[in-house]
C-alpha cells in the first residue's frame, strides 16, 4: 500500500470512529431526555450527524476516485450551490440566457481549466474574462433595469459558488516537491479543519455560549463557541500536520487562517440570509439546510489556503 | 403485450419527468395548511409555465399520485402523439376542451370532472384556465373551480402556490435555468351554504395568493 493511501485509510477509519461515536453520543441523549423524538434541538443534531455520515462517505469515495472523482463532486457541489444562490439573487425575464450560460458554460469550463491544470486561466477565468463579458452579453437583451445589480449578483454567485469553490479541487494541481500523488490529503487536512471548526463552534456554543457576536447577521454565532471552535480546530490542523508538507509550527498558522477564513465566511453567507429573510438557503442537507449552509465555510477558506500554500511550498 | 409495453414506456417516462424536475428545480413540497394524506382532494394551483404540471405531480408521494389525475387542456395535449402519449399514458389526464365550438356532441367537461372524482380520483385543476402570462399573480379564475366544489361539495378543495418556476422556464424558453422551486399547499377550502360563485372563486384567489406571499422568519 503506498503511504498515500494509507494516510487517507486511515484519517477514514479515524472519521468514522468519530461519527459513530457522535451518533453513539447523540442517540444516548435523546434516549434520555425525549425518546419520542419531542426535542427539536436533539432531532436537528441527529439529522446533521445522519447527513455527516453521506458526505464523508462521498468524499471518501471520490478521494479514493483521486482527481476525477474530487472534481467532478465539486462540480457538483458547485451545482448545487450555485442552483441555491440563484434561487435568490435580483433577475429578469431577460437574464434567462445569462443564467443559462452561468450553469452551463462557465461552470463547466472553470472545472474543465482545473481538470486540464491551467493555473494561468483558472485563476482568472470569472474574476476577469466573465466579469466583463457576463455584463456584455447581458446587454445584448436590451434591458437597463436593475442592471447594476442583476450583473454584480450575479458575478458574486459565479464568484462565491464557482470560482471560490472550485478551489477545492484545484490543490490537486499543486506541485510540491516532496508531497507528490498526496493533493488529497490536502484538500482532506483542509476540508476536517474548516468543517470540524463549524462542529466544534456549534458544541461550544451550546455548551456556553452567552454572547452574541453579531445577533442581527447570525443569532447563533456566540464569543464562546467562535474562540472554542476556532482554537481547537486549529489544534486538531496542527495534530494532523503528519498529513500536510508544513512543519507542527505552520500547521498551526495554516489552521488558524482556514478556521478565521470559515468563521468570516459563514458570517458573510449569514447577512446574505438575513437580508434576504430566509433561515436555509436549501433542504437537500438534511439538518443542515442547503449546500451553502455546509460549504460556505471552506468556499471562503479554500482560496486563500491555496495561494498561501502555492506561495510558501510550492516550486 | 402492445398494452403492458405502453405502460411500461408510460412508467419510465414519468419517473424521467420526475427526475428532471428534481434536478433542476430540487422541488420540494411544503404541506402548510394540510397533510399529505389520501384523503380526496381537488387541487387548484396557480399557473405559468407548461413545467407546473409536472412539478406538482412530481411532490405528491407516490401513493397520492397514482390516484390524481390532473386536468387538462385536450386542444394543447392532443396536438402531437408525443403530448398525447404523455397525457394520456403518464399523466392520465382528465383532458378537456376548452372552447364549446370544439366539443364533441354531449361532451361535458363537468360530467368528466366529475367522472373522475366518483371513480375515487383526486382532481389538479388551474382555475386559471390558461397559463399567467402578465405580470398579476393571478388571472380570474374561471367557473369550472366553483361549478366541480358545488357538484361534489365533500370533496375538498386544496389551493397550491407554485413558486418561483416562471424564472426558470419563462414563457417563449425551453432550456430551464436550474433554480429551487417550491410547491405550498394551504388549507381546504369548502364552499360556504348559498355561498355564490364569484364570492368563492375571489376567497378562493385570495387563498391561493396569500400562500405566495413571503412570510418573515422570526430566526
Amino acid at each position: 500500500m503506498s503511504p498515500h493511501i494509507r494516510d487517507l485509510v486511515m484519517l477514514l477509519m479515524g472519521t468514522v470512529g468519530f461519527l459513530a461515536l457522535a451518533t453513539v453520543i447523540a442517540q444516548t441523549i435523546r434516549a434520555r431526555v425525549a425518546p419520542d423524538g419531542s426535542n427539536a434541538g436533539i432531532e436537528n443534531l441527529i439529522a446533521r450527524i445522519d447527513a455527516w455520515w453521506i458526505m464523508a462517505a462521498c468524499l471518501g469515495l471520490a478521494f479514493l476516485a483521486g482527481r476525477a472523482g474530487v472534481i467532478l463532486l465539486f462540480a457538483f457541489c458547485s451545482f448545487a450551490a450555485l442552483r441555491e444562490f440563484m434561487t435568490l439573487t435580483t433577475k429578469n425575464r431577460s437574464d434567462h440566457w445569462s443564467l443559462l450560460v452561468s450553469f452551463f458554460v462557465i461552470l463547466p469550463f472553470q472545472y474543465y481549466l482545473i481538470w486540464i491544470d491551467w493555473y494561468g486561466l483558472y485563476s482568472i477565468y470569472i474574476p476577469v474574462y466573465c466579469f466583463l463579458l457576463l455584463p456584455i452579453f447581458t446587454t445584448l437583451q436590451g434591458d437597463e433595469r436593475n442592471f447594476l445589480i442583476r450583473i454584480s449578483e450575479t458575478q458574486y454567485a459565479l464568484m462565491i459558488c464557482v470560482f471560490c469553490a472550485s478551489y477545492v479541487p484545484a490543490l490537486l494541481t499543486l506541485d510540491i516537491p516532496g508531497f507528490e500523488a498526496r493533493g488529497v490529503l490536502l484538500i482532506a487536512w483542509l476540508v476536517i479543519v474548516v468543517q470540524m471548526s463549524d462542529v466544534l463552534q456549534y458544541v461550544w456554543g451550546k455548551l456556553i455560549g452567552r454572547h452574541k457576536i453579531a445577533p442581527r447577521l447570525s443569532p447563533s454565532k456566540t464569543w464562546e463557541g467562535f474562540v472554542g471552535g476556532t482554537l481547537s480546530a486549529t489544534l486538531l490542523g496542527t495534530a494532523l500536520w503528519w498529513i500536510t508538507p508544513f512543519s507542527p509550527g505552520y500547521a498551526f498558522l495554516m489552521a488558524l487562517a482556514v478556521t478565521l477564513m470559515g468563521f468570516f465566511g459563514g458570517l458573510v453567507m449569514s447577512a446574505i440570509k438575513r437580508d434576504r429573510g430566509i433561515k436555509d438557503w436549501g433542504h437537500l442537507i438534511g439538518g443542515h439546510g442547503g449546500f451553502i449552509d455546509r460549504l460556505d465555510s471552506v468556499v471562503f477558506a479554500a482560496p486563500i489556503f491555496f495561494h498561501l500554500t502555492r506561495y510558501g511550498w510550492t516550486v | 403485450m402492445k398494452a403492458a409495453l405502453r405502460r411500461l414506456a408510460a412508467n419510465a417516462t414519468g419517473l424521467g419527468i420526475r427526475m428532471l424536475a428534481r434536478i433542476v428545480t430540487a422541488v420540494r413540497a411544503e404541506w402548510a395548511g394540510c397533510e399529505p394524506v389520501p384523503r380526496q382532494r381537488i387541487y387548484f394551483a396557480n399557473h405559468t409555465s407548461n413545467a407546473d404540471l409536472p412539478l406538482i405531480w412530481s411532490v405528491l408521494p407516490p401513493a397520492l399520485r397514482r390516484r390524481t389525475r390532473p386536468v387538462a387542456a385536450a386542444d394543447y395535449w392532443l396536438t402531437s402523439p408525443l403530448r398525447a402519449f404523455i397525457g394520456r399514458d403518464v399523466l392520465d389526464a382528465v383532458l378537456i376542451q376548452r372552447r364549446p365550438e370544439d366539443r364533441a356532441e354531449g361532451e361535458d367537461p363537468l360530467a368528466q370532472m366529475t367522472n373522475a372524482l366518483d371513480a375515487g380520483a383526486s382532481l389538479i385543476l388551474f382555475p386559471e384556465g390558461q397559463r399567467n402570462m402578465t405580470d398579476a399573480d393571478l388571472l380570474p379564475f374561471k367557473a369550472g373551480l366553483y361549478n366541480v366544489g358545488r357538484a361534489r361539495p365533500r370533496v375538498d378543495l386544496v389551493p397550491v402556490w407554485i413558486e418561483n418556476l416562471n424564472s426558470v422556464m419563462p414563457k417563449g424558453e425551453v432550456i430551464p435555468v436550474p433554480l429551487i422551486c417550491t410547491v405550498t399547499f394551504g388549507a381546504p377550502l369548502q364552499i360556504g351554504d348559498g355561498e355564490d360563485k364569484d364570492t368563492f372563486l375571489a376567497r378562493a384567489a385570495s387563498a391561493l395568493r396569500d400562500l405566495g406571499r413571503p412570510v418573515e422568519t422570526s430566526i
